[in-house]
């Protein structure tokens, strides 16, 4: 195994009850430091590996090898802010120290760091319902960041926000990243946005989930907005959107196929 | 990029600036003063001024239909025998009512724990009350007579049927409230190996709040009714006789006014022992809930 790498998932497949095989014989290997995008269809068990990863419902098969960090040092980001309603900001973020049995003292500058990072400062005493859905995102960062995490998987975490807030949350996060050196694993079916972050890009399809491409993003950091624009960018989210419709379109001569034999099958009966 | 988030901080802190910390007389001054309390008020007001004068038109004899201002008379006459009365009713239903919440969220906090306990026990929850209450209070107050002699035994076998009418929604909503948690934050909790106690604590019980509150409400009205209906099976006598056994007697004794004016204590009871649940779970959820939440839209 590779000395620099985070973590390594090793033929791992992912059976749920109802049958439905959500990853089939999956090989990943994350490196440390490096900010990883898994990319894909809806179905294509992309949240399936971040499950997997951080040891949220077991395996059906394979290994997932540790390198450098520890399972115990990383943080999760859903998709939904998942915020206590009832608690204020500061609680919200102070609660993976509790669960951890910290001292309320320690916990303290800790919290208050957590939420000058995502820029939250005067907001320690609002509860959710009085923030936007942008600053419930950065509550729900901030939460992560407080246990300093080496790892952070994050599950399609700005996709429920507009264009305007993702895009800034985009840059901020990437600031972060570029600060405190994490790992990254970043779920998303956001070309712009995997291309914009990454250092990789990894593609998915689903039926069963696999990954179909490997796409390295050699551009250097800090990536402004500007970079958007450039041609750079748009030749990877061409790529990258190639791969996308290349898998889909096997899926859909295939969804073809099966439809004909159905008919076949129903002439005869 | 930095002037939006300023405004976004700008305009939360003003949000609080026009709303401080209510004051006692915001909290109840307003309420009274508002529709919710007048529309309602004018309406009964009008219902009582038709009933007065239909009963003076028809010269409707008093043992069948008093009117509203002889009620009133008789209130005021009876209420040295009255008022203990409801006071005794008061207190069973109390303690009835306690025993419920105390039983009911214990109860369902073990239902949770474990899906076996809860898939076993449920059904005997349900049947205990689909069972009608005034089929089995005289069972109930012959065994526990048998179990407790004396003067407390009648006051035992009321709370038990009071309690046993109150308890179910207690532990059906509390039960379906700890099983509502958001399934992200039980498995951000799990990620973080928090114990069992600790989901308990800072995740299922929080989440049941309202649940539990609004079990609340309903079995406070319950235990009052449970305790009346008991009272009526047992028909205790005496002196430590509750408001029931007085309506039942001012009924058998065609002192309808007296019947008229104990059911209005009872049904003020139960109004009060509801709108002071139901202000007690403002209080409780005010700074979250959506139920207790106030909006300007």
């Amino acid at each position: 195994m590779n000395p620099s790498s985070a973590f390594q998932l090793s033929d791992v497949s992912k059976v749920y009850t109802n049958g439905t095989v959500a990853l089939k014989n999956l090989d990943l290997t994350v490196n440390e430091g490096q900010f990883v995008s898994l990319l894909g269809p809806s179905g294509c068990g992309k949240s399936t590996v971040l499950r997997m990863v951080a040891g949220l419902g077991k395996m059906s098969a394979g290994t997932i090898y540790w390198g450098g960090s520890s399972q115990r040092r990383l943080a999760y980001v859903f998709q939904e802010a998942a915020l206590m309603p009832w608690a204020t900001v500061q609680e919200n973020v102070r609660l993976p120290l509790k669960l951890a049995g910290m001292s309320k003292a320690a916990d303290d500058t800790a919290v208050a760091e957590a939420i000058a990072l995502v820029e939250l400062r005067g907001f320690e005493h609002s509860y959710p319902r009085e923030l936007s859905g942008g600053m419930k995102m950065r509550v729900s960062i901030a939460r992560a960041l407080v246990t300093k995490p080496e790892v952070l998987l994050m599950d399609e975490p700005f996709g429920a926000l507009d264009e305007m807030t993702r895009s800034r949350l985009n840059s901020d996060l990437l600031h972060l990243w570029q600060q405190k050196q994490w790992t990254v694993v970043f779920v998303t079916h956001n070309i712009y946005e995997a291309v914009y972050l990454s250092n990789r890009v990894v593609v998915m399809a689903a039926r069963p989930g696999r990954v179909v491409a490997d796409v390295a993003i050699a551009a250097p950091y800090p990536r402004t907005e500007e970079f958007r624009t450039t041609p750079l960018f748009n030749n990877y989210c061409r790529e990258i959107s190639g791969c996308l419709a290349n898998a889909s379109g096997q899926l859909l001569l295939r969804a073809d196929a099966e439809a004909k034999a159905g008919d076949v099958i129903n002439q005869i009966a | 990029m930095t002037n939006l988030f300023s405004d976004l901080a700008n305009s939360a802190n003003l949000e609080k600036s026009i709303s401080p910390s209510r004051t006692w007389r915001q909290l109840w001054l307003r309420p009274l003063l508002s529709p919710d309390v007048l529309a309602p008020g004018a309406v009964g007001l009008l219902l009582l001024l038709f009933w007065e004068i239909g009963v003076r038109v028809t010269n409707m004899p008093p043992y069948l239909l008093p009117g509203p201002l002889l009620v009133f008379q008789t209130l005021v006459s009876e209420w040295g025998t009255l008022f203990p009365s409801m006071l005794i009713t008061l207190k069973i239903t109390l303690v009835a009512f306690i025993a419920a919440v105390v039983s009911g969220l214990l109860i369902s906090i073990l239902f949770t724990q474990s899906k076996w306990i809860e898939r076993s026990f449920f059904p005997y929850a349900v049947i205990l009350q689909t069972t009608p209450i005034v089929a089995i209070a005289p069972l109930i107050i012959l065994w526990v007579r048998q179990a407790v002699p004396g003067e407390s035994s009648t006051f035992v076998s009321l709370v038990i049927c009071a309690w046993l009418v109150a308890f179910f929604p207690i532990l059906s909503n509390t039960t379906l409230g700890l099983n509502s948690a958001d399934h992200n934050l039980i498995n951000l909790f799990q990620l973080y190996h928090a114990s069992r106690w600790q989901t308990l604590r800072y995740l299922r019980l929080p989440s049941a709040m309202p649940y539990f509150l609004g079990g609340l409400r309903i079995s406070g009205g319950l235990a009052l009714i449970g305790a009346v209906v008991a009272e009526f099976v047992a028909g205790t006598g005496g002196t430590s006789s509750g408001i029931a056994y007085q309506i039942l007697m001012s009924s058998f004794n065609l002192q309808i006014p007296r019947m008229f004016a104990a059911l209005l204590m009872t049904t003020a009871l139960g109004v009060a022992i509801f709108v002071a649940l139901t202000v007690f779970s403002d209080l409780m959820l005010r700074n979250w809930h959506e139920s207790a939440v106030k909006r300007e839209n």
